[in-house]
């Protein structure tokens, strides 16, 4: 027991020191744009279908039940309002990150653990080019910039998803829908929520990114660093997303 | 033991472990300007880790590697980064960029260390690329080539920046014969036609007596061993006559043959 929690600090600390070392040579040129912008259209542009896709499903199904819980009350109107919250605040961030997650954390932990275990990082070291500047910064950034655009886009096609179901579907005033969406949130709902993205956009691509550049064992070891990435930044989203709120609500 | 006349690299004195096992165990071997050297070895006697230690991948727990006369080991990464275009390495698996078609993989090196423009870096990749007589496939990917093709990419982009010294790692290792001597080929003509050092990690016996000028037989952590092929012959440590014994070649043969099969 002892020593799996020794393991697990040990294991954050490198985590950690990786994300220093992405900073420590962020600010060194030379600086790979090419690369990062490849980078934004994997993470960003690549990631948009799977985003619209549960986006307006959350924000559908979101409003399916609040319609019925407001309905007790007859206040179906202010399901507008408490979805725009729910979703700016917390869906938004989190289940974006967790989609990321699946699709671009993932496969960060693949591309650049094969590298390492066919010996491609060596090469690339030996040919004098340092594999984190060339590997892992672009994709760090790239992903810390686009996840909270993400976010938004995810905030934006829920709301789309749950006006389609109030207003459209269950009759709900469309003028009252509008108005209580207006009172009840404010720019910093949003700026919060965008603000949890982007670190949770840090948080996972630098876990994808390590758990690939320390992979061994071949193909096996391949998969289990694949593994382990996605389920160390989910449970990295949940954790984060708990201390974020406590800071910021 | 065998002193070389004009060292290009020496290792003095390297000790590496790993956990509680220890690989190296105070390694000292000169390696000569312009020559092929092959550090021969059973399987995890420690050629690769000894061979990452030169061209500076991992670092040893104590002792000196000198390229030059500079002391790689205290080296700040940005000058061991300087001191690296000196060296090209062939990996065993070739290593190439899979995201990458070949012209992109050789002109990497170029683009990264150098200001030349796109023109001339596809000259240099077409020049590289005929040495080694692989006109033709720029745009092919590494996955559509055979094994020994992707050797010869692989050399072309170690070569790219016409380094010092080339190593190559069990270059042989999983090769057909016909392919083994094909790249003891490639290896000689790099040698002859670049005027580079050579350092090879080997175990295919025929091979290193085929292409070496000096062979270093490193046993348990330490070289025991080191001289011209022939020294090596007459060696009268038993761990060296049980190693040549073990091949199944008899390289005496081939040696008299002057390399050919």
């Amino acid at each position: 027991m002892l020593r799996a929690v020794i393991n697990f600090l040990d294991e954050l600390g490198r985590i950690v020191l990786m994300f220093f070392q992405v900073l420590y040579w962020s600010f060194r040129p030379p600086f790979r744009f090419g690369l990062f912008m490849r980078s934004m259209e994997f993470v960003g542009v690549g990631s948009l279908f799977i985003i619209i896709l549960t986006g307006s499903f959350t924000g559908a199904v979101m409003a399916l039940q609040g319609i019925y819980a407001f309905g007790i009350l007859e206040m179906e109107a202010m399901v507008g309002g408490s979805v725009a919250l729910a979703l700016a605040r917390e869906l938004s961030p989190v289940l974006a990150a967790l989609m990321v997650t699946g699709r671009v954390g993932s496969s960060m932990a693949t591309e650049i653990g094969t590298m390492r275990v066919t010996e491609q990082i060596d090469a690339m070291e030996t040919l004098a080019v340092n594999p984190i500047q060339y590997l892992i910064v672009p994709r760090v950034w790239a992903t810390t910039i686009m996840l909270p655009a993400l976010c938004v886009i995810f905030t934006f096609v829920g709301m789309v998803g749950c006006y389609l179901v109030a207003v459209v579907w269950f009759q709900v005033d469309y003028g009252l829908f509008m108005a209580y969406i207006k009172s009840f949130m404010g720019s910093e709902d949003i700026i919060n929520g965008v603000i949890k993205a982007s670190v949770f956009g840090t948080g996972l691509s630098v876990i994808g990114c390590y758990k690939g550049y320390t992979a061994d064992g071949g193909a096996r070891g391949v998969g289990a660093a694949t593994t382990t990435a996605v389920v160390l930044a989910s449970v990295m989203i949940f954790v984060l997303d708990y201390l974020l709120t406590a800071m910021m609500f | 033991m065998f002193q070389v006349a004009d060292p290009i690299i020496r290792l003095m004195g390297l000790d590496k472990a790993f956990g509680s096992q220890a690989v190296l165990k105070g390694v000292n071997l000169d390696i000569e300007r312009g020559k092929i050297t092959t550090i021969i070895g059973g399987s995890g006697s420690g050629k690769s880790v000894l061979v990452k230690h030169i061209i500076g991948l991992l670092k040893p727990d104590a002792g000196q590697i000198l390229y030059e006369g500079t002391d790689m080991v205290s080296l700040r990464p940005r000058a061991l980064s300087e001191i690296r275009r000196n060296f090209g390495m062939l990996f065993q698996h070739s290593a190439l960029f899979d995201s990458m078609d070949v012209e992109q993989n050789i002109a990497f090196p170029l683009e990264e260390h150098t200001k030349k423009s796109r023109r001339e870096i596809l000259s240099i990749v077409k020049e590289k690329l005929s040495l080694l007589e692989l006109e033709g496939i720029e745009r092919k990917t590494p996955s559509e080539l055979s094994g020994g093709m992707r050797k010869r990419v692989a050399l072309a982009r170690a070569i790219v920046l016409n380094p010092q010294v080339i190593i190559y790692d069990e270059p042989t290792t999983g090769l057909d014969p016909i392919m083994t001597y094909n790249v003891d080929q490639m290896i000689k003509g790099a040698q002859e036609k670049l005027k580079v050092t050579s350092i090879v990690i080997s175990h295919d016996m025929a091979s290193t007596f085929r292409i070496s000028d000096y062979i270093a037989m490193l046993y348990e952590g330490r070289i025991i061993e080191f001289g011209p092929p022939d020294a090596i012959l007459s060696s009268n440590k038993e761990e060296v006559q049980r190693f040549l014994a073990a091949s199944s070649l008899p390289p005496r043969a081939i040696v008299a043959s002057g390399g050919e099969v």
